[in-house]
């Protein structure tokens, strides 16, 4: 209130202090982002050494500087299918997932019906529930109708925590489309599903695209369900990384490839998500 | 359906909530419920008072369970009495 | 918030994902209560045991334990990654390439599958080839996240910490760009210290993303189990043994199908409890808006 007294020194000491708070800001995001990015960076710089320089001793950079290890993930069938198999069973969840999220999350962001609220509950708790509850049904369930051990399996299991990501997201999305749009596109005619393919799915693009991202996303990260469910011809690479990792000996240039190619598809598709990041991980609900 | 294993007490268990959730539905539709607020700290449906009613039921039993040796049968009567004042004043 | 049509044949749009999870969630939850009931050696074989599993369950110390570890292993990870992801939040730049390059760098560790986070902190923290392992022995503390129990939880602590807070920190850096300028302008010309417009511009607009991130990062990490499972294995002795860790070593390793029903229940009807209160308040808050 008293500002327009003295204001241009005030201003000027208010704004050095502010120039200082920034820098102080920024040296301590590049600290944080460095420490962040340090295990990850080890994760890789071990990647391209020998077991023998992994076990001599720590260095930065790999003084023998060596492909081998990525060369024997892409050589061996029993790696490389793991890799085949995680990114089939993630595809074939995120198509099941968009297809049966669109028309509910239209649902939830336009109309009120019975049991809505509850619905939108129950889907929310099937996201928050413990994969490990529901391991022992799942196995015998897909045992008995005899889809152990397949792709679909994985990602039938996969969709009680994708859909519910899937409507919840989506809902968020749709409901920053104005309504208008829905009345005036039914009074000029267009039936629902005209409607809905032609002209809403086309203006909430980008929400769809966010949606794949995170279904594929947290397919991609989970591994108790896709361990169970599978034996020998679906198993993921999440699988055959642990079961290096329980064998004797540890290759540890091999293991640290490995899971560097699991960050990559990740790492690939980010950029196009940045701005909705935020959105995805938290639901649709920011 | 085996690897189910089914008994008696949990199947009657699921259709007597099965009922529960299709009476429910028809009652709605034929006289469509207010939010209110009663003696719960929120307002809530009939939908919501059914479900708060069902899970303080359940921790109602598993607190019986674990710390008497009563019958469960008393349980189950001391819930039903909350429910129905749950849906009642709730 | 516009107001909806009163529409029941919606429920035909819902209906495939009804099915869908209805598949994946109800008939197991259904196998589940079946089991719990029952002492099964085989489906042919099995005894209505009634409560027993419960009480057995309830009263059982290994997991009253666990839930205790869970229980502090939740509050400290929140107690650590909301306050640092608020600064990290308040400290990125809202404006330009380099908000877009921060956005990015901060949120790779979220992108990462749950085994290699673990993988990379079992090596990270390995004395003999981790940076983080070797350093510490370097300052001179005795460090070995497998046979320490202390060392474990720190190891443990800090892979979460450095796994999610990047969460916190995008919810609220969205919950900050949210606020209008002329909110900060008119702080400037009343003369706010930085501390007042935290206090009473930015921390209120962030009580909406905070609950979001509270209830995500509690709900997942009372799930936890990838992460520690490849890290420590639930060791030393069951120091880092959280609760899918035991229900799975029940249900997976000794195929104790009963009691292990019987545990997920208890622990699924824990995690309704708390998702209800959270859905509440969030639904409450965005009906105030």
């Amino acid at each position: 209130m008293q500002s327009s007294k003295e204001q241009a020194p005030v201003f000027s000491r208010a704004e050095r202090k502010a120039r200082n708070a920034n820098l102080r800001g920024r040296f301590g995001l590049v600290l944080y982002v460095v420490l962040l990015l340090l295990p990850i960076y080890w994760l890789v710089n071990m990647s391209f050494k020998t077991n023998t320089e992994i076990l001599s001793g720590l260095s930065f950079f790999p003084a023998d500087f060596t492909l081998e290890n990525y060369a024997k993930i892409f050589s061996d069938s029993t790696w490389y299918m793991g890799y085949v198999n995680s990114i089939f069973y993630v595809s074939m969840n995120m198509v099941i997932s968009l297809l049966v999220a669109l028309p509910a999350a239209y649902a939830f962001s336009r109309y009120r019906f019975i049991g809505d609220k509850h619905m939108f509950f129950w889907l929310l708790s099937n996201r928050m529930a413990p994969p490990a509850v529901f391991l022992l049904p799942f196995f015998q369930l897909y045992s008995s109708v005899g889809l152990f051990d397949t792709h679909i399996a994985v990602a039938l299991a996969h969709c009680i925590f994708t859909v519910p990501l899937a409507v919840w997201i989506l809902e968020g999305f749709m409901s920053g489309v104005p309504r208008e749009i829905d009345e005036t596109a039914y009074i000029d005619g267009y039936s629902f599903p005209k409607f809905f393919v032609r002209i809403f799915i086309p203006l909430i693009r980008s929400g769809i695209g966010v949606t794949a991202f995170f279904c594929f996303m947290f397919s991609w990260v989970e591994l108790l369900l896709a361990r169970t469910l599978t034996s020998v011809d679906a198993k993921p690479i999440a699988a055959i990384m642990t079961r290096t990792v329980s064998a004797s000996g540890m290759d540890w240039g091999l293991l640290a490839a490995a899971g560097v190619l699991t960050i990559i598809p990740g790492m690939l598709v980010i950029y196009f998500v940045r701005n909705h990041v935020a959105k995805g991980f938290a639901l649709g609900r920011v | 359906m085996a690897w189910m294993s089914w008994t008696l007490p949990t199947a009657l268990f699921f259709i007597g909530i099965a009922v529960i959730l299709v009476g429910m539905t028809t009652w709605q539709i034929v006289s469509p419920c207010v939010e209110r607020r009663g003696f719960l700290p929120l307002a809530t449906t009939r939908g919501d008072r059914l479900f708060i009613g069902l899970l303080s039921s359940a921790f109602i039993h598993l607190a019986f369970v674990a710390l008497t040796d009563v019958n469960i049968a008393v349980a189950t009567v001391l819930s039903a009495f909350w429910m129905l004042i749950l849906m009642r004043w709730g | 918030m516009q107001t909806k049509v009163e529409n029941n044949k919606a429920w035909l749009l819902v209906m495939p994902v009804f099915l869908i999870v209805a598949f994946s969630a109800i008939i197991p939850l259904m196998t589940v209560v079946n089991y719990s009931v029952q002492d099964i050696f085989d489906p042919y074989t099995r005894y209505f045991v009634g409560t027993e599993w419960f009480k057995q369950v309830m009263l059982d110390s290994r997991l009253h334990e666990a839930l205790l570890r869970q229980f502090i292993y939740s509050f400290t990870i929140l107690a650590i990654e909301v306050p640092l992801g608020i600064c990290v939040a308040l400290m990125m730049p809202t404006k330009g390439r380099g908000a877009s390059l921060a956005l990015i760098l901060v949120a790779i560790p979220l992108l990462i599958p749950w085994n290699v986070v673990g993988t990379i902190w079992q090596i990270f923290g390995r004395a003999d080839i981790g940076l983080f392992g070797a350093f510490m022995s370097y300052i001179g503390v005795d460090y070995n996240y497998a046979s320490n129990p202390m060392d474990a939880w720190l190891t443990v602590v800090l892979m979460d910490v450095w796994h999610w807070t990047p969460l916190v920190a995008l919810l609220c850096y969205s919950g900050l760009r949210a606020i209008p300028e002329v909110y900060y302008q008119a702080a400037r010309i009343d003369r706010a210290s930085r501390w007042a417009v935290f206090r009473y511009i930015q921390l209120p607009k962030l009580t909406n993303v905070l609950i979001i991130g509270v209830l995500l990062r509690f709900m997942d990490s009372f799930m936890i189990y990838t992460e520690p499972f490849v890290l420590t294995g639930g060791g030393p002795g069951s120091s880092t043994t959280f609760l899918s860790q035991s229900l799975v070593q029940q249900a997976i390793g000794q195929f104790d199908l009963g009691p292990a029903a019987a545990f997920s229940l208890v622990y699924f009807l824990i995690i309704l409890l708390v998702c209800w209160v959270f859905y509440t308040t969030i639904m409450n808050m965005q009906k105030d808006k």
